[in-house]
Formats: structure tokens, sequence, C-alpha cells
């Protein structure tokens, strides 16, 4: 409905970045050089100092999403073209290089930039994927009240499971309290289900917590305890029992996908920015270590 | 003499009664306080703890014998405490008055708890907060009965039962939830006439089984629980199915308050109308219609503190028969300075009450007050006194000279309005922006008077309400239909014209009726919608200011659809006979309506085509963007959850987001966060004592920094945009809400922080536009 960041006025961006990108081809192919193309040609110069302007107005995105007051464009537009801007510094980078490669810090910049810009393109791509996705899994709810209904199945559950009587109330508690939502950064991204459920036992006098992905081992048990019961009533409340269970598994469900995804969207930038800090870090290396053994 | 005689009983200790008494007391009169509560101004010591108590308004100087400045509610209460010590003031506490009756010489004031004084002169104090209902059943003394909950954090583990089913009572009832076993106990089968936002929380929380409710019940009595029993009360229910006891920590009765209005009228002071806004008619000496009986304070108009206290010492002057002049005399001698009139302040006042026949009917203190709220201007010949599509909602009289109104858009009409005529009626009631520009004319005096002074006047007297609505109806046919006719010519229509309230929801015509009047809708908007394959589909939003029902009448045909009010909605009605009248006036407006109904009949058709954009058009009328001027909307298809949007507010507004982007409802993509939609007839204006909520000329409603902080707007808001936070470090709580960043250049910083343009903002116009857009 509204244009994604990509397609921001008409492409503005994307025009600007492609100009820059072909007019550096151009130069380059256009140039002789009296040695094989390098850093040091008066080309190579000119790129490097757009490559270094280009990675100082890409970090400069970190500042500008910060300056809430500021009237300088808006964020969308400076994310428009970070985008763009940053597929062009591969291109102009790579030229400024001459495509020599080396074990050395030079290197080592260009390998930052390159790391700095695929994981952006990830990012972008995450920001164009998810947010559709997390939307739908909400369907038109918060976290907080998602949370609020779990409070809300739990307490009738375990009042239905009180009226049940026996086995019943041990074993809702159990699958209640190990729930599991969240976990390690690894689980979440992964959107596994860590759930556990502790039933009694079948060996003589022993329980024992048993994996409990999507409730399914709950929900196994409770159909046998249904199938087992004789009495008409008993059957109804099993049945009701089972059909909280399941509501609530699908709560847990969308509120593990939710998690999964704003754990995608924000673990990107685990690598985008320690990788920016480090190619400015590099990138000043290079700079100096030009000037001072030219 | 006798002791239960005094020449001035004083009725009620809040600022203004306390007031009175010490000037008295200092004065050496003889007088006495009552007091119905056993402690000093019983609404302040009611304030939560360490409450910012706020001095406004900030020009008026303070006159009168008990100190007062903006501080802690504690060093507020105490510096009263030993200054009525200190004046030596005859205050009884716990005295209620029951009846007053008028005695040959003076009044006396029968006690409710027996006994009687007898008094001169009789002060009326008393506020309009009313006192609390209570329990009237055997037991309702017993300890464990309350009618206040102050924190409810302070109980913990206890059985608590909540008596009432208003707003209160389910807000307590929830709060206290957290902690404790909480049931409710509620007269009838259902929850009526609470805000919508409690409702559905106290039907979720009793459906959850977090609150237990007992429906179609009446306390019964209130019993001390046997010796050994679990909880030390037993409260007894009549319920339909029988007694029911519920063994109970506390009770918590919330069952309303008695609006003083009817016992003051049953001491015989006169109210000019039925609404339950209207004040009693005073004199300028705060006398009412029962000669010896005054009243102050809020129950007279005056609900700030500073007001109530100089009215307390002035009431006593004029008792002794003093001629002092109100403390407000030197703001009037300022204001009117560049009149130029050589008149003194009395004497410009009665001439404007005597120049404007709208403002005869005021009573002088009414006046005075009014004319506090208003400026008075002298405009150059010329001069643009407001534009079109300027959201300025004021009212101007014209004292002197002459004023220009510029009607229609394509060929404007300059209409002259000369000296006791009044403008700018159409923004004061419809909240929507100018619907023509002012020029002033030569040698122009006008009174320009916020929109809240004059609606207080149209709810106190009938008299002005109808001139004004009468005004308007001519003022919206000229704008609509006939710009070039003057009033006298639509006189006869505009008195045949009828007014209508329509309440949210209401139908105001049903498709397949027969097609006999117009619509113009003055305030409010409406949803036309149709039956398309038996499913009832919303095919447009119509806001204020525009018409429905022309498609009916130009054809003569049944009506095409089915139009309903969004919200509170007040249309205009013409019958066909009128319209007809008009159009054979002017040539043009045929064509004009034509054209309209054209573009209307291909919209519908459009939207036929596709059903859900009816049912987007519909989500969003019900979350009140049917009144909304600009509101934030959210495409959840780009947004990345972010937040930027709500630091950026924090950001640039003290620390504190003016919006939540995560609550708030979803359907189809469009998510509308927990943001002011600065509404056209805004909610949250209806009661600010110091009139801090303010529209700004672009239509941006905020907040000044004159707010006391006392939460009417945050209860009054029903989409719960008005928080109370700090505005400035360790600062008083306030207001805030969202001011669309009116300071700030380049517009609101939530949709400029946007990284991915999923942040948008919309007004009436282009709201069918981006509904169409979400079907791409």
């Amino acid at each position: 409905m509204q244009e994604s960041l990509l397609v921001y006025r008409r492409l503005r961006y994307l025009w600007v970045a492609s100009a820059l990108a072909a007019a550096a081809v151009v130069a380059y192919a256009l140039h002789r050089p009296p040695e094989p193309p390098n850093g040091g040609t008066w080309l190579g110069y000119t790129l490097g100092g757009i490559a270094a302007a280009l990675v100082l107005l890409l970090a400069a995105f970190g500042i500008r999403k910060r300056a809430y007051a500021s009237t300088l464009g808006s964020v969308r537009g400076w994310l428009s073209a970070h985008v763009y801007l940053g597929l062009a510094l591969v291109v102009v980078m790579t030229l400024h290089a001459g495509f020599q490669f080396g074990w050395n810090v030079h290197t080592l910049a260009w390998v930052l930039a390159c790391l700095v810009v695929a994981s952006g393109i990830v990012g972008t791509w995450f920001y164009l994927r998810y947010p559709g996705q997390m939307s739908r899994n909400r369907a038109g709810e918060t976290r907080e009240q998602m949370l609020a209904e779990l409070a809300d199945l739990d307490r009738l559950a375990a009042k239905q499971a009180a009226a049940l009587g026996g086995e019943f109330p041990d074993v809702m508690m159990s699958a209640r309290d190990r729930s599991a939502l969240g976990g390690s950064a690894f689980a979440i991204l992964a959107g596994r289900d860590q759930s556990r459920v502790v039933l009694p036992g079948a060996h003589a006098g022993g329980s024992q917590a048993l994996p409990n992905p999507s409730q399914s081992r709950l929900l196994d048990w409770l159909g046998h305890e249904l199938a087992e019961s004789t009495d008409g009533e008993r059957t109804r409340q099993i049945h009701e029992l089972m059909t909280l269970v399941n509501t609530r598994r699908g709560l847990l469900d969308r509120l593990r996908r939710d998690a999964q995804i704003r754990a995608w969207l924000d673990a990107w930038l685990y690598v985008h920015v320690p990788a920016t800090t480090m190619l400015l870090a590099a990138l000043a290396a290079h700079v100096i270590v030009v000037f001072l053994y030219w | 003499m006798d002791p239960g005689h005094h020449r001035i009983a004083i009725v009620g200790a809040g600022p203004g009664g306390l007031s009175a008494a010490a000037h008295a007391a200092r004065l050496g009169v003889d007088h006495v306080l009552l007091e119905a509560s056993d402690a000093h101004a019983h609404t302040i010591q009611r304030y939560q703890k360490g409450k910012h108590v706020m001095a406004e308004p900030p020009v008026l100087p303070l006159r009168a014998d008990l100190p007062f400045e903006a501080g802690t509610r504690e060093t507020v209460l105490t510096r009263w405490q030993a200054g009525l010590e200190a004046a030596g003031v005859n205050i009884r506490y716990g005295a209620e008055v029951g009846a007053i009756e008028r005695q040959a010489s003076g009044f006396r004031l029968a006690l409710k708890g027996g006994g009687a004084v007898t008094a001169e002169h009789v002060v009326f104090a008393i506020g309009m907060q009313g006192n609390l209902r209570r329990l009237e059943v055997p037991g309702a003394d017993l300890p464990c009965v309350q009618y206040q909950l102050d924190d409810p954090d302070e109980y913990r583990g206890e059985v608590i039962v909540v008596v009432g089913a208003g707003d209160a009572a389910i807000e307590n009832a929830v709060a206290l939830a957290a902690q404790n076993e909480v049931v409710i106990v509620n007269r009838i089968d259902e929850f009526a006439r609470v805000k919508d936002g409690n409702l559905k929380l106290i039907l979720k929380s009793i459906e959850s089984g977090r609150i237990g409710c007992y429906y179609r019940s009446n306390v019964a009595a209130v019993e001390r629980a046997p010796a050994g029993s679990a909880r030390p009360f037993v409260l007894v229910l009549a319920t339909a199915d029988g007694e029911a006891r519920i063994a109970c920590d506390r009770i918590i009765a919330r069952i309303g308050a008695i609006p003083p209005r009817r016992f003051v009228e049953s001491c015989g002071i006169a109210f000019p109308g039925p609404d339950p806004m209207a004040l009693p008619s005073l004199t300028a000496r705060y006398e009412s219609s029962v000669p010896g009986l005054y009243v102050i304070g809020a129950l007279g108009g005056y609900p700030l503190i500073k007001q109530a206290m100089n009215q307390g010492w002035e009431v006593v002057e004029y008792i002794l028969g003093r001629d002092v002049r109100p403390a407000d005399h030197p703001l009037f001698e300022e204001k009117f300075a560049k009149l130029r009139f050589g008149l003194t302040v009395d004497d410009t006042l009665a001439r404007f009450q005597e120049r404007i026949p709208l403002y005869r009917e005021i009573n002088p203190l009414q006046f005075r007050e009014f004319m506090l709220g208003s400026q008075v201007h002298r405009p150059e010949a010329g001069a643009v006194i407001f534009r079109r599509n300027d959201y300025t909602d004021t009212f101007f009289a014209i004292v002197d000279g002459e004023v220009e109104i510029e009607i229609g858009e394509e060929n404007p009409y300059r209409l002259r309005l000369g000296a006791g005529n009044f403008f700018g009626e159409m923004s004061l009631l419809s909240g929507r922006r100018r619907s023509a520009t002012a020029y002033a004319g030569g040698g122009c005096v006008l009174v320009e008077s916020p929109r809240r002074e004059v609606l207080k006047l149209i709810n106190s007297l009938e008299a002005v309400r109808h001139h004004i609505d009468r005004h308007f109806v001519i003022r919206a046919i000229q704008t609509a239909f006939a710009p070039n006719a003057s009033d006298e010519e639509l006189a006869a229509v505009a008195e045949r014209a009828k007014v209508n309230d329509f309440k949210p929801g209401a139908v105001i015509f049903t498709e397949g009726d027969e097609a006999d009047t117009l619509h113009l809708i003055r305030s409010g908007s409406v949803a036309v919608s149709r039956n398309i394959g038996g499913r009832e589909i919303v095919t447009s939003y119509v806001a204020a200011g525009n018409y429905v029902g022309e498609m009916g009448l130009m054809g003569r045909t049944r009506r095409a659809a089915t139009v309903r009010a969004n919200v509170a909605t007040e249309t205009v009605s013409l019958g066909a006979a009128d319209f007809d009248a008009l159009l054979a006036r002017n040539p043009e407006l045929r064509q004009k309506v034509q054209a309209l109904v054209r573009r209307r009949l291909a919209e519908n058709a459009r939207i036929a085509a596709q059903p859900q954009t009816g049912d987007i058009v519909s989500f969003l009328m019900q979350q009140g963007i049917g009144e909304a001027t600009d509101v934030l909307l959210i495409d959840e298809g780009l947004c990345i959850g972010c937040d930027n949007c709500e630091k950026a507010c924090a950001s640039t507004h003290d620390g504190t987001s003016r919006l939540n982007r995560e609550a708030g409802p979803t359907y189809a993509r469009l998510h509308v966060p927990t943001s002011c939609r600065h509404c056209e007839d805004p909610h949250c204006m209806t009661d600010c004592p110091p009139d801090a909520i303010r529209r700004a000329p672009n239509g941006e409603v905020y907040i000044r920094d004159n707010c006391i902080g006392c939460g009417n707007c945050e209860r009054n808001c029903p989409y719960g945009v008005i928080q109370m936070a700090a505005r400035e470090e360790a600062g008083p709580k306030k207001a805030v809400k969202c001011d669309m960043c009116k300071d700030l250049s380049g517009g609101p910083a939530c949709v400029r922080a946007c990284p991915t343009g999923a942040a948008i903002r919309v007004g009436p116009e282009g709201l069918l536009d981006l509904v169409a857009r979400v079907e791409r």
C-alpha cells in the first residue's frame, strides 16, 4: 500500500547510485595509466576519495536515525539512499583497488566493506519480507494481549483440570510451568519449542519431564485419557480441556513465531553494526598507511 | 444573643468558603462555617499524597486573608489550617446542611445530624462534586465499608467486594484484582453507561474468572462474621435467586454522587435552563435569585481555587454593603485600554451588552466572566480576521463598524455584517475549519471569545442557543447553496430547517426510503452504506461541512444508500420543497449538485466492486477516524517494529512518547496506534478547568503549560491517547498528548523518523484515497 523504501520517490536513489557506479566503470575502462590500475593513479585517488566519502555518508545514517529533531530529509529517504549507495560502494571501491588484493590492511578494509554490504542486503531482504508475516501472525493483537489471553487460558484450563481431579491438575500445572517461550538466542531464531511436560510415569512411582513441542505430548496424553473415559460428563470435560490446550498451543506458537521474526529483524544488525565499526577502523588504517608509506 | 444565630453562615469549607470565613473573621463579623466532612477542603484532602496543586490563572491576583500559592497538597492544606487558626474562624465540622428555609429575617439552616443554625446571610460554597452516595443498609457503618480507593496497591490477598457498576467501580475492581480476590455487585443485568474500554475490561475479567460478578443484586446488609471465620465480614446480597452471602475483608461502594443542583434548587435558587451544565442565575455581587443567599466558587461557574478564594473575600465585602472592585478589575482596564472608549470598565461592559443583542440575555456577572476570557480588537480596515480553511474556532461579535465575510470559492461573494451581528459560529459549532474568510471594515471593534466560553453560554441560556442555531442554519445554507442570498431571503427557509442530533451509529436515512430531505452535516461525520448481495457494505464517508441525501432529491427517487452517524453527529435538514426553491434560484447550483451526484455514483460503483474497501472504511470508522482531522496510521506490511517513531516522539517531547505504536487494532495491514486523532470536536476539551487545551490554526489539538493536572481530559478521551506525565524533571504531572510537532519545523517527528515509510498521517480528505491503495 505505502511504497517501500526501495521504490522511494520513484527509485530516486537507485538512479543516483547507478549513475555513480556507471560513471566509475566508464572512467575505469577509459583510463590508461602507465602502470596497472591501482589506488595510486589520479583515478585511483578520485575513486578512493568517493568511496571514503560514501562510507562516511553511509555510517552517518546511524547518526541521522537518532537525530529525531533533524529536518535534514526524512529517515526513510536516508535509508533508501543508504541501501542503494551501499551497493554502489562495492563497485567504486573495487575499481579503486584495481582488483589488486593481498593479505594486508587495504584488502581487510575491502573485505569488511563487502561484509557490511552483504549483511545490509540480508537486512533489507528481512525488512521487506518479515513485516507482512509478523502482521499476519499477530492477527491484530499485541504481544501483551496475547500474553493476557494466555494467562486467561491457563486459568480456565486449571479450573477445568481441578474439576476433573485425579492426575489432571498436576499434569496441567507441569505443562503450564514448563511451557517455554524464549530461551537462548539460537532457540529463538530457530523458533524451537523447548516445552516439556511431566506425565504420570509409566514406570511405577516415577515421573519424568518429557519434551512437549507444540503441546503435542500433552495432547496425546489427553487423547489417551479421552479414549479411556466411559463417563459421558467426564468425556465432555476432557474434550473441553483439549480444546483449551489446543487454543493455547496456537497462541504459544504465534508468540514464538513473533519472537522469532523480531529476533531475525534484529539479528543481522549484530553483524552489520560491528562490521561497520571495524570497517571505519580499517579504513582509517588504510588511509594513514597509504599516506605515511607513500 | 442566640448562640446559634450568626450574621453570615457559610456552607462548605472549600477554598471559597474558607476564604469567606477567614475574611469575615478578620473583619470581626459574626459568622459560622459549616462543613459536612471532618476536615477543611475535603476535595483537596482526598487528592493523592504529594499531588501538586496549581494556582491558575496566573494573571489573576489573589485577594484573600488566607495564603495560597502553587505547591504540594500538604503545604496548601497546612497553610490554610494555620490561616484558619490565626484568623479565628468559627468552623463546625460534621455539619451537613439538609435544608434551608427563609424566615422573617434571614434563614434557618437545618443540619442533617439534628439542630439548626440561623443566619441573616447565607453563602453557598459547596462546589460541584456533590456528596457521595452511601450505602443505607444495616451494618453500613462497619469499618470495612469505604467509599474511596486511594491506592489499590495498598491491599493484598484480601477478598474485596466492589458495589456499583459505573466507571469508578470498574476501574477500582480491575485495579484491585491484580492482588486481591474481587467481586463486583451490579444492580442491573448489564454494565450500562460506562466507557467502552471499561466495559470490555470488566466483561473480559468476569468471563475469565479474574473478577466475580453478581448481577441484578442489591446490598441488603453488612455483618461481622462469627469469630473464627476466615474473613472478618459478610456482605448480604438480595439477588434475583434469593439471598447470597459473601465473606469478605472490605467493601468499596462506588455508587455515584448526588449532584448539588437538586439541593440548591430546593433552597429556591433559580437556574436559567434544564441543562446539567447550567449555572444558577447570579447578580454581579454573587447574589442568587433568593435575596440574601449568595453562591460562589465552582457552583457559580468558577472552578478554579484562586477565583473561588477571591469571591469568598468579595462576597463578605458585598454583604457588608461595601463597594469593592472585583480582583479582575485591572485586567479589564488593560484589556479595554486599546479601545479608547473613555468609559469605565463597568460602562464598557454595559455598552457591549447593549450593542450586541445576543449578549443582552446574559446576567452581568456571567457576562463579566465571559469577557474575562474574551479579547477585544480594533482591526485596521481591510485586515483579515480569519481565513477560509483556518482551524480556529473562536466566536466574534461586532460592537462597532462593519465586517465582510467572503463566502464561496469559485465566485466569492462578500456579505456585509454591521454592528450587533456575530460571526464565526460555523467552526464553533462544527469544530471544522473556517468555511469563509472574514475581513474587517472601517471603524471595526470586535469581541473575540474562545469556543469554551461560548459553549458555556449556549448551554446555560436557551435564548443564546436559539439565536446562534438560527444563524448557523442561514450561514450553512448560504455557504453550501446560495452564496448571494441575503439573510432576510433565507430567514423563512432557516425557520423551517431542523437541527437534528444523532447518536453514534444512529440511522439518518435508510436505503429504499422515500427521499424527502437533505442533510447538511454540521458536526460529526457519517458513513454511507449499501446493501450488496445481502451484506451491508460501507461505500463512503462524509465529513462535517458536506451534505448527504441530494441524490434522492435530485431525481425524486428512493434513497440509494443508508446513511449512519459515525460519531455523535448534528445535521441541519431541509425539506424537498425548500431545496427545490434554492435550486431554482441558482442554475449553477443545479449543475454543481449534479456533478456531485455523478462523482458519488462513480465512487459507489467502484467500491461496490471491491467489497473489502468497504470493510476497511467501516473498520476505520469504528476506530474513531470518522471524527479525526489528522491521524497516525501504520502500514504493517512495512513496519519492522523498530519503535523509532516512539523514540522520536519521546525525544522531541520531554522524554514521554505520546504514541504507543504496538497498542491499537489492525485490519488489512492498517494499524491504528494509540495516538491522538485531533478530533473535529475534541472530547478532551469538554471539561478543562483552566481551558488549557487549544486548537492551533492548522488543526493540532494541544495542551498548554497552564494544565493543572486534573486528569479530566485523560478520562474524557475515548481513544486513550492522553497521559499524565511530568513535562520537566521532577515537575508536577500534567496532561501530555500529541501536538503534531507543531513547534518543530518539518512536521511530525514520528513520520519523519520512520525508516521504512510505514508511518503515515492522513486527514479526512486523504482517507478514501488511502483505503483504495490498501487494495494494491
